[in-house]
Order: C-alpha cells, then sequence, then structure tokens
C-alpha cells in the first residue's frame, strides 16, 4: 500500500535524512555539536565502565550450572519425577482449550495468538532440554494447532464456548494435579505439599485471581448497596482486610488456624490455606478498585437503565459493570501483578514456591554462594509472567478501546 | 444531626472491632523470632485419650518441623529430597516407629513460627536446629531429647588482622544478622568484656558473608558450624579464621510438646541408640553381622534380649531398624557435615564421650 501512495505524490519530499540511516540519527540525536559529542562518549563511557562487572560476572563469573542441576526443583518442587508426564498433560490440554477457545471467540488469527504459539518452540531452544522435554514442547504445539483447529467449527453464537471450555479446565487440571488416592501408579495421589516451584507459584496466582475477581465485584456493589446490613457487612470486610498486610494473613492461616480450630479436626491443606488467605485478602482491594469504576459512571446512566425498566441485576450486567470494568482495567492488572508478586511470601510460611524452592536451593551444600544466580534467574522468571500479563492486558485494553472514544 | 450521630457511633465501633481483630492478627508475626517470651505460653495438651504415638501410627507417617534452608541441617536436594543432620533424625524416627525412614515429612518453618506449629499439633516432633533453653522448655511447654549437635556462636576474622583476643575487637566492626539471638548474644559478650565495638547489621545470612568479604567488615559472627560451612565457599577460605573464643551455648536438639511422657521417652531413646550404636561399633553396613553376638549390651540394644523397644510401644527390632536405614551417630554426622561434605567441620564437642566428646548415653537395660 505504501508504494502505491507514494508513486501518487511525485513531488513529495525525499524522508529527513535523520530517519532515513542510522548515521543520520546518530548525528542529529548524539553528535549534535562539539559539546553534544563530548557528552556522548562521555556518557557511553561510564555506561561500559558501570556495565562491565555485570558482563564480566555474567559470563565469567556466575556459576550458572546450579539452573540446569535444579531446573526440576524450581519448576515443580518436590512433585515426584515419576508423575511428571501429568504436568505435561495439563500442558497439553492448556495449549488445547487454550486454541479452541481462542478461534470459538475470534475467527480471525492474531498476532498475539502467534506470539503464545510461538513460546514453545522459543523454549525449545534452550541448551540444557533434553529430547524428552523438547517432544513434549511439539506435542504443546500441536496439541493446541488440534484445539484452534476444532474451535473454527463453533457456531458465532456459542461463542461462550470457549469460556466454559477454560472453566471446565481448571477444574479437570486440579483432578489431574492430585490425582487419586493410591500411593503408586500413574494415578498415585500427590498431596499439594508436594507441588512447588513454578507451578505452586502460578496456581496461586491464578486461582487466587479468578476468584478474587467475582469476589471483589460483588464486594464492590454489596459496599453500593442500598441495604445497610450487606454495606456494613462489607464495608467490615474490606476495610479489615486492607488493614491487615498479607503477611499477617498468611500467618494466621498457616500457623494460627490450627490452634482455633477443635481438637481432632482434620488439618486443613496447606496451599488451599495459603490460597485463601491471599484470595481473601485480593478481593478487598479489587472491590475498592471495582467501586472506583461504578463510581465515575454517571448517575444519567443507571437513570437511564431504570427508565428502561432494567431490574436491578439487569442494569448492573448489561450497563454499569461492562462500562465501569472498563475503566478500571489497568489499575485490576496492576493489582493482579501484585498479587503474582505477593505470592512469593507464601515462602516464608514454608510453602515452596518459586522463592521457597530458591531458598531451599541456596541451603544445598553443592551450591552454597549461588545466591546471586539463583535470584537473578528467578527474578527473570517472575519478570516473564509479569510482563505477559501487562502485555496482554494492553492488548484488552486495545481492543476495547478504551480510552480512544 | 441525629443521623450525623449514627454515622459517628458506627464509625467507633467500627474502627474498635477493625483495631481489636487487627491486634489480635498481629501479634503472633510481629513477635521477633528472638524473644520467646512473648510467644504463646499454652500449649495444646493432650486432652484426649489418644497419644502421639497413636495419632502418628493412624496418619501412617511421622510430622516432624524442620528447615529447608540451613546448609548440612535441612534442604531439598536436586531431586527434591529432604536431605540434612536435621532431617536424618526424623527419619530415624520414621525408621524406629514404622520400620520405614521414607515414612518421615519435613514440615518446613522460619524459626518464628516453629514452636506454634508445633503447639498446633500439626507436626509430632520439633527438629530444627533448636537451642535447648531454659524459658523453651518452660515457657513454651517444651521437653528437649538428648542434644544431638553442640554449636557455640564464633567470630570469623581476615588472617591479617592480627586479632586474638575478644580485646582485639575494641572499636572493630562486626557484621551479623539481625533479629537472632546471635546479634543479642554478641552483645551481651561485648558488654561483659566491656569491649565496644559497630554493629553491621544485615537481614540475611548470604548479606552478612559478602559484606565481610567485600570488607566492609573487621570481622562477623554467628554459630561455629555456620561460620565453618561459610568459610568453605569464600573466594579464599585461606585469608579467613575462626577465632578461639565462643560467645554462647547452642545445645540443638530436637523437642516435644509437654504432656505426652511416652513419645518424649521415645525420641529420647531413638537418639540415644545413634549415640549407642556408634560406641559399640555397629554401623548401617555392619550390623546384619552383629545379629549373632553374645554381648549382652548389643544384645539388648538390638532387641535380642530384653523387651526394650515395647517399653516405648515399638517393634522390638526399633533400634535395629534405625541403624540399618539411617546410620549412627556418627555416619549421620559424617553424611551430612563431616569429612564427606564440603563442610568437613571437626567434631569437636559432637564427640564420643571416650573420645573427649559430650555425647554419653546412659545404658539400656
Amino acid at each position: 500500500m505504501a508504494p502505491a501512495v507514494q508513486s501518487s505524490m511525485r513531488n513529495a519530499l525525499p524522508p529527513p535524512s535523520e530517519r532515513s540511516t542510522v548515521l543520520g540519527w546518530l548525528r542529529k540525536n548524539l553528535f549534535d555539536g562539539w559539546f553534544n559529542s563530548a557528552l556522548t562518549v562521555v556518557a557511553l563511557g561510564l555506561i561500559l565502565a558501570l556495565l562491565r562487572p555485570l558482563f564480566n560476572w555474567t559470563f565469567n563469573t556466575a556459576r550458572w550450572e546450579v539452573i540446569p542441576a535444579n531446573i526440576n526443583l524450581i519448576m515443580r518442587g518436590q512433585y515426584p519425577p515419576e508423575q511428571a508426564i501429568r504436568l505435561w498433560v495439563v500442558l497439553f490440554l492448556l495449549a488445547f482449550v487454550i486454541g479452541f477457545a481462542w478461534a470459538a471467540n475470534t475467527k480471525t488469527i492474531r498476532g498475539e495468538l502467534i506470539t503464545l504459539f510461538a513460546i514453545p518452540l522459543l523454549l525449545m531452544l534452550v541448551p540444557f532440554f533434553d529430547g524428552g522435554i523438547r517432544l513434549n514442547l511439539l506435542i504443546i504445539e500441536a496439541a493446541g494447532l488440534v484445539g484452534y483447529g476444532i474451535g473454527r467449527f463453533v457456531p458465532e453464537k456459542r461463542s461462550n464456548l470457549g469460556v466454559w471450555a477454560l472453566l471446565i479446565y481448571a477444574v479437570v487440571m486440579l483432578v489431574i494435579l492430585r490425582g487419586g488416592s493410591g500411593e503408586t501408579g500413574l494415578w498415585a495421589g500427590v498431596p499439594t505439599n508436594l507441588w512447588g516451584g513454578l507451578l505452586l507459584s502460578l496456581l496461586l496466582a491464578v486461582f487466587g485471581i479468578a476468584i478474587s475477581f467475582p469476589l471483589g465485584v460483588l464486594l464492590a456493589l454489596g459496599r453500593q448497596s442500598k441495604l445497610p446490613a450487606i454495606r456494613m457487612v462489607s464495608v467490615l470486610y474490606i476495610e479489615f482486610i486492607r488493614g491487615v498486610p498479607l503477611i499477617s494473613l498468611l500467618f494466621m492461616a498457616q500457623v494460627m488456624l490450627q490452634l482455633f480450630l477443635p481438637d481432632g479436626f482434620p488439618t486443613i491443606d496447606r496451599a488451599l490455606r495459603a490460597l485463601a488467605a491471599v484470595t481473601l485478602f485480593s478481593a478487598a482491594y479489587t472491590a475498592e478498585n471495582v467501586r472506583g469504576g461504578l463510581q465515575s459512571i454517571p448517575k444519567g446512566q443507571y437513570e437511564a437503565a431504570d427508565a428502561m425498566g432494567l431490574s436491578t441485576f439487569q442494569s448492573m450486567y448489561f450497563i454499569i459493570l461492562p462500562q465501569a470494568l472498563r475503566a478500571v482495567i489497568p489499575v485490576l492488572v496492576g493489582q493482579f501483578i501484585g498479587l503474582f508478586k505477593d505470592t512469593s511470601l507464601v515462602a516464608l510460611v514454608g510453602l515452596f514456591d518459586l522463592l521457597g524452592i530458591a531458598r531451599t536451593i541456596l541451603g544445598n551444600p553443592n551450591w552454597l554462594g549461588t545466591h546471586q544466580e539463583v535470584y537473578a534467574f528467578i527474578g527473570l522468571l517472575y519478570w516473564i509472567f509479569s510482563y505477559m500479563m501487562s502485555y496482554t492486558s494492553r492488548r484488552i485494553e486495545a481492543s476495547l478501546a478504551v480510552g480512544t472514544r | 444531626m441525629l443521623k450525623g450521630k449514627k454515622v459517628q457511633t458506627v464509625a467507633l465501633i467500627l474502627s474498635m472491632v477493625v483495631g481489636m481483630v487487627i491486634a489480635a492478627c498481629l501479634a503472633p508475626a510481629a513477635a521477633p523470632a528472638s524473644t520467646t517470651a512473648e510467644e504463646p505460653a499454652a500449649p495444646v495438651a493432650q486432652t484426649d485419650a489418644k497419644s502421639t504415638l497413636d495419632i502418628v501410627k493412624e496418619r501412617g507417617k511421622i510430622i516432624c518441623v524442620g528447615n529447608a534452608v540451613l546448609p548440612g541441617f535441612g534442604f531439598l536436594d536436586e531431586a527434591g529430597v529432604f536431605t540434612g543432620f536435621d532431617v536424618d533424625y526424623c527419619k530415624a524416627l520414621a525408621a524406629a516407629i514404622f520400620g520405614d525412614a521414607t515414612k518421615a515429612e519435613i514440615r518446613a518453618t522460619t524459626a518464628s513460627e516453629r514452636f506454634t506449629v508445633l503447639q498446633s499439633g500439626e507436626a509430632d516432633v520439633l527438629i530444627r536446629n533448636t537451642t535447648d533453653t531454659m524459658s523453651r522448655e518452660t515457657d513454651l511447654g517444651m521437653n528437649f531429647a538428648p542434644t544431638t549437635f553442640y554449636d557455640g556462636q564464633g567470630i570469623m576474622v581476615h588472617k591479617d588482622s592480627s586479632i586474638v583476643t575478644l580485646q582485639d575487637l575494641n572499636g572493630a566492626s562486626i557484621c551479623v544478622q539481625t533479629g537472632t539471638t546471635t546479634e543479642l548474644n554478641l552483645a551481651d559478650q561485648m558488654a561483659a568484656a566491656g569491649v565496644s565495638y559497630e554493629p553491621v547489621v544485615f537481614e540475611t545470612a548470604d548479606e552478612v558473608t559478602t559484606a565481610y568479604e567485600e570488607g566492609r567488615c573487621d570481622a562477623w559472627t554467628t554459630d561455629k558450624s555456620g561460620l565453618v560451612s561459610r568459610q568453605t565457599v569464600m573466594a579464599d577460605p585461606s585469608a579467613h579464621e575462626i577465632m578461639n573464643v565462643t560467645l554462647s551455648k547452642e545445645p540443638l536438639g530436637p523437642a516435644v510438646r509437654h504432656g505426652d511422657d511416652q513419645w518424649y521417652d521415645l525420641v529420647t531413646w531413638v537418639v540415644y541408640a545413634t549415640f549407642t550404636a556408634e560406641e559399640m561399633g555397629i554401623t548401617s553396613a555392619n550390623v546384619d553381622t552383629f545379629m549373632d553376638t553374645e554381648d549382652p549390651n548389643i544384645m539388648k540394644l538390638l532387641g535380642l534380649e530384653g523387651e526394650f523397644c515395647s517399653k516405648v510401644g515399638l517393634a522390638n527390632d526399633c533400634f535395629v531398624q534405625v541403624i540399618k536405614q539411617v546410620g549412627n551417630y556418627g555416619e549421620i554426622y559424617n553424611k551430612n557435615l563431616g569429612p564427606d561434605t564440603v563442610f568437613n567441620l571437626p567434631r569437636g564437642l559432637n564427640s564420643l564421650y571416650t573420645e573427649g566428646g559430650l555425647l554419653y548415653a546412659p545404658p539400656i537395660r
């Protein structure tokens, strides 16, 4: 398209030189006169001098072999190696469901989907992965494609099938991970205290977000309710939770809860207790964020909905919430990214999430003194997932065209 | 007017309730690791008839409060299996009770929550490099089994610093981990010796050692076992030395709740059995060759004479299983801290009494 436009404008000026060539750009921006040239050289020298030790450490000093040696621990914690195939099955299904849901909702391929499908292919390039892992990554790729292929046959008006598929997947995944009650065999039970590493961090974050979001919306609506009992309970809950640090909730759940329960009461699963604490904590913040959105909706919208004869539920569901939630997407995503990183606090109450695993690797005499390497790698993992969330939210905002209307 | 008053009352009640709940919540979390007096004093008494041993047998595994981040004592190895000195004592208990050392589960905790987890009944025994002190035995309602590791706080200095005695440290900066008994011991001992110093505190052991190696402090202090293990991984281990002073006594051992004497006896005698086995030269490798022994002391240990294991509610070969599956004290020590490891920690006080140490097990009879 661009050449066609250009050819029609015969008298158009050539593009400015600083934009057309690297050299031009450099001259305009970095070597504009003797003073700026000197500044550039000095600044460049400073940056190099500062980065040199970092490069030296990264490529010469650092003992990166600690990462491949412990990669299974970092990824899945104490999840038994002989059951690792179940984690792969969970990933196969995930790729399938994502492909399916995507195709069911939008009939065109978008850039994001291609990005998603590039991830397993990129992972195949990781040098220390063996053939088995690479094969499994290929199967993930294939499962995604199959899911996409099937999803294309979903009729337009059934597009919410994709959402249902995701919900069903969440339950199936937990069942596969937990397994039966046996001690051996392919379907052996794997108690949640063996779930760890990235697996535990992601599960805590995903389920924390998925459960706290509806809870938070309900609380926000409750706080606006005209019924005093509901309003009071919502306000009490929100203000109580927001007044307490997350770590104290986690301590309560992990340590104190068992003291309060009657004797002989079965011990509640520890991962579940942590999830409950994270979820309840996040719900209160979600509620306040959503309330901000609700209050940004002009009164006219409520009145118009009333005038049309919509019930309270209908006006909320069709008129108010879609506008309110769209307005607070950036805040909510910011909060969910915070939640994901906050899950690292469970390491302090003895669960082996990413951070907990990092700390125990540092307790291994074979890897004493590798804390810089291990923490750098864990930090990179956190960054990758946080950035993915932030990227996704920007795409969602763009597709809903917030801020351009 | 009336409405305003109502709002005020509601707000007042609200803030009071919230304040109270917050206070209740924060109390356990806020108690620093070192002050034991503030921790909840009342342990859960075993009011029901079920003994700890019954509960453990019913559950099919023993749960030990443990450490997951201490080199040599408790950590996950590359395959995700708990390993370490303290972990081996948990395995020894499992071997004694079930005849299967794998029936041990470690409940990893931080230093501050370890006692509460034991008190709440979520775990059966505390084996987490825990120092036996009077206030822990009384205020916290713990019974400590025999000490399995005699530690003591030491100080490491640069070899070329010519610091030999505590007095040489006058005016020196000393790196120390914050919120630990180590920090308090240092202050006490230095005050007693009349030496003024500048404490440089850090949150983690890694930060402390990094700062010391970078020369930000003249010395650093922690338990001697920790000093030795850290020295092995320093850039130049030979440039540092551990001063010949001990600032504190740190006898580390397993602890159980008050109120179940049979369980306390069981834990105590499993520990003693590992001492006795080393004393008699019985190891995991050669235990089978002792099965036709004529020595009455060995016969009692191995359950060939008398019914000693059944006195604590176990099968008669309970100590045989401990020795066979986990080993005697020397084996446990060497495997985790001794010459087979990067620590190569000298036995010192942790030798048998026959070799000048403190390990002295009463006789089984």
